[in-house]
């Protein structure tokens, strides 16, 4: 190994005031960042007798007494579908970001060791963590698929969506051509980019937050409970009927975001173009500030963990 | 001429004392500064911490304006106790804390190796563990798989590759932390005291290692309580103390002005330990004073191989509750030699509270001639140690004989006095 001519040149001096992102840095890092995903993944399910079922554990028993605390002991009405797959649709994207974000907010003092002994942009810490919470994602996703074509099955939901063309003009009712996918679900992955962000810059605030401050970790299942109640995930968005609650409401992006998922899977509302708007405005502040509040406390978890 | 690899400019770091504490119980001071901080922060855009502290005794300079220049293909030794800001040089230079003054020109990658197997995951296997190490470390994906194979050859773990690493033993899970980062290729490699742990074969192979990448040309920071690692590995050395340079130069200069300056504080068997160098900043001062007595009870510093050493420790424990008190006989060169603790001794008082003093009888020293020093700690299972004191007082040992043979011992023949018996079959 002999030196090269031109060596990398870095000056290290104290930062002030506003950090700046250093988004370069972190691409430098993307096979880290994918090291750390794969990482988190691989530890979740080696070793549990379940494996990867965990992933569904969860939603579904939470769905199952949803069911029959708010569909059945309640009540609540479900938007004209049968309650279960009206909440399992909303408990797939809810599942991810109530998951996510607990692991990710825990993340930064779970790897003191890591960041007192090595230096990587710190942010890659919670994103991984947070990234790694999609493979759950799609199974829970699959689980809801399988779940509607059941229902279809058994003629407890209509079998397509008054926006489906059949581009084929094959009879759409056969189980075979799995009858119930529809165009809409191309917003899907938008609105799971919505969902990530959002989850990124709640994740951002409270893992920064959690370092100095570690009494913050009894604080994220209070915020999570709030949270589940303050999004349409045991209740349809229609039982808000004043417009400037509406509207308000809508600032959550995780309404938004279950909306939406409401609407392409099981077609029960109209398109809620406003809302998803708002919440793609709102994910993209939150994660933004997230980003700069991480960037600005980086410099000190060193030093407090 | 040759170039240079680091140039550091008044490099300061402040921490400050105690706000930890005081953080934890507080939810409402946190979000309340947590919340207000964006705000504050756009208002007044230059502030150093996230909480800002009004008395000034508070702050502590682990570091205070070192200026330092070392040239590509240096090795360099960097020494002091416990305390003097060598780990925080070490980390402001591998960027995982900032410095709070002062600029540092590094020209060239930087490669940090402060603990071996940083990162590593007990659930993953050895293979998985080379390339999440590596990755966290700073090597693509590309140069860990170029290197793989030289990797688990030089650990000598090909067997338990696929095995996981909570199935290594201690020694195992260290030999594989160490061939990944062994090859690190970075112009700039800085090692702290990962010579310090693992066998003697294993320490000898780190070095071996550490020789080789020295002799490549490439710039080496090595931190290290072993001195005569450093004089093997280093030709250059620093010497911190309290957060500045004492002394820089040729590695046997700055060696030896050390260990000149060790002992300078201890006088006549007495160290006073209210304000001691050697205690860490961050521990609660509980030692008073440390004694050093012999059998009649007479203060002395000098004692001969098989003499009974009594110590004498004075305490301060307040309200609270310790019961374990250890002394632990160090080298000169900071190799710990033995510890003994009062959890050894089922006689020993199970709890020590209040102000007192406490004794300690060492019979039979079973040391050979040379200079040796005591560290102190006290404390429980729940706080771990709440005072440490690194080199608390030192003392000389003559041989004198000891054998009654009139054979006489060097200090290179080791620490340790073993009496042997001799046949002929």
């Amino acid at each position: 190994m002999t030196i090269p001519q031109q060596v990398p040149y870095l000056q290290i001096r104290p930062t002030k005031g506003w950090a700046n992102l250093q988004l370069r840095e972190i691409w430098r890092y993307r096979e880290l960042l994918v090291f750390m995903v794969w990482r988190d993944i691989i530890i979740r399910y080696k070793q549990t007798v379940v494996g990867a079922g965990w992933a569904l554990v969860q939603p579904v028993l939470s769905m199952v007494v949803f069911s029959v605390v708010f569909g059945g002991l309640a009540g609540i009405p479900s938007d004209g579908v049968p309650y279960p797959i009206f909440n399992f649709a909303a408990m797939v994207p809810w599942t991810f970001f109530s998951g996510a974000f607990t692991r990710a907010a825990n993340s930064l003092v779970n790897s003191g060791p890591l960041i007192s002994k090595i230096y990587f942009p710190r942010l890659i810490i919670p994103t991984s963590t947070v990234f790694a919470g999609i493979i759950d994602f799609f199974i829970a996703l699959a689980v809801l698929i399988i779940m509607m074509w059941v229902y279809i099955l058994f003629g407890q939901i209509a079998p397509f969506l008054p926006q489906f063309t059949n581009p084929l003009g094959i009879a759409p009712y056969t189980i075979i051509q799995i009858p119930f996918i529809s165009i809409n679900w191309l917003w899907l992955p938008y609105l799971t980019i919505i969902l990530t962000m959002t989850t990124l810059g709640v994740s951002f605030w409270f893992s920064a937050m959690m370092v100095p401050y570690r009494d913050i970790r009894f604080t994220v299942p209070f915020v999570i409970q709030l949270w589940l109640y303050i999004s349409p995930v045991v209740y349809p968005t229609s039982m808000i009927k004043n417009d400037w609650l509406r509207l308000i409401y809508g600032l959550n992006p995780i309404s938004g975001v279950v909306e939406g998922f409401r609407w392409a899977l099981l077609g029960t509302t109209e398109f809620p173009a406003s809302t998803i708007a708002i919440s793609t405005v709102m994910a993209i502040i939150l994660m933004g500030s997230g980003a700069i509040y991480f960037k600005r406390l980086e410099r000190t978890f060193a030093d407090v963990l | 001429m040759t170039k240079l690899a680091i140039q550091a400019s008044n490099i300061s770091k402040q921490y400050i004392l105690g706000s930890s504490h005081r953080r934890k119980d507080s939810l409402r001071e946190g979000i309340a500064n947590a919340l207000s901080a964006p705000i504050k922060g756009a208002i007044r855009s230059v502030r150093r911490l996230p909480k800002p502290t009004s008395p000034k005794d508070n702050i502590f300079w682990a570091l205070k304006d070192v200026n330092f220049e070392i040239h590509q293909g240096d090795t360099v030794g960097i020494i002091g106790r416990n305390g003097a800001g060598k780990s925080t040089l070490l980390k402001i230079l591998s960027r995982i804390t900032e410095p709070s003054v002062g600029t540092i020109d590094l020209y060239g990658r930087v490669g940090a190796l402060l603990e071996v197997g940083t990162g590593f995951h007990t659930e993953l296997t050895g293979r998985e563990n080379i390339f999440l190490n590596g990755a966290i470390l700073g090597m693509t994906r590309a140069e860990i798989a170029r290197k793989y194979d030289e990797m688990v050859d030089f650990s000598g773990m090909e067997k338990f590759i696929d095995t996981p690493v909570k199935r290594y033993s201690s020694g195992m899970a260290l030999r594989l932390g160490f061939a990944v980062a062994a090859h690190l290729e970075t112009e700039i490699l800085i090692v702290d005291e990962v010579l310090a742990v693992g066998d003697a074969e294993f320490q000898r192979k780190c070095l071996g290692k550490m020789q080789n990448v020295a002799g490549e040309g490439r710039t080496v920071l090595f931190v290290s309580h072993n001195l005569n690692a450093v004089l093997n590995l280093c030709k250059r050395g620093i010497y911190l103390n309290h957060g500045q340079i004492v002394a820089m130069g040729s590695a046997d200069e700055v060696v030896q002005t050390y260990t000149n300056m060790i002992d300078e504080d201890t006088v006549l068997g007495v160290a006073d330990l209210t304000t001691h160098k050697g205690r860490n900043k961050a521990m609660t001062p509980i030692f008073r004073h440390i004694r050093l007595l012999n059998e009649t009870g007479t203060p002395i510093t000098d004692f001969k191989t098989g003499d009974t050493i009594m110590l004498e420790i004075g305490y301060d424990a307040g309200n609270a509750s310790y019961d374990n008190v250890q002394v632990s006989v160090h080298s000169i060169f900071g190799e710990r030699l033995c510890t003994v603790s009062s959890q050894f001794d089922p006689n020993a008082p199970q709890k020590l509270t209040g102000e007192g003093m406490i004794t300690c009888v060492l019979p039979r020293l079973p040391l050979n001639e040379g200079d040796y020093s005591l560290t102190l700690s006290i404390g429980n299972k729940t706080v771990g140690d709440a005072d440490m004191i690194e080199s608390a007082m030192t003392f000389r040992v003559w041989f004198s004989d000891y054998f009654k043979t009139g054979a006489s011992i060097s200090s290179s023949l080791g620490y340790f006095i073993q009496e042997s018996q001799w046949k002929l079959l």
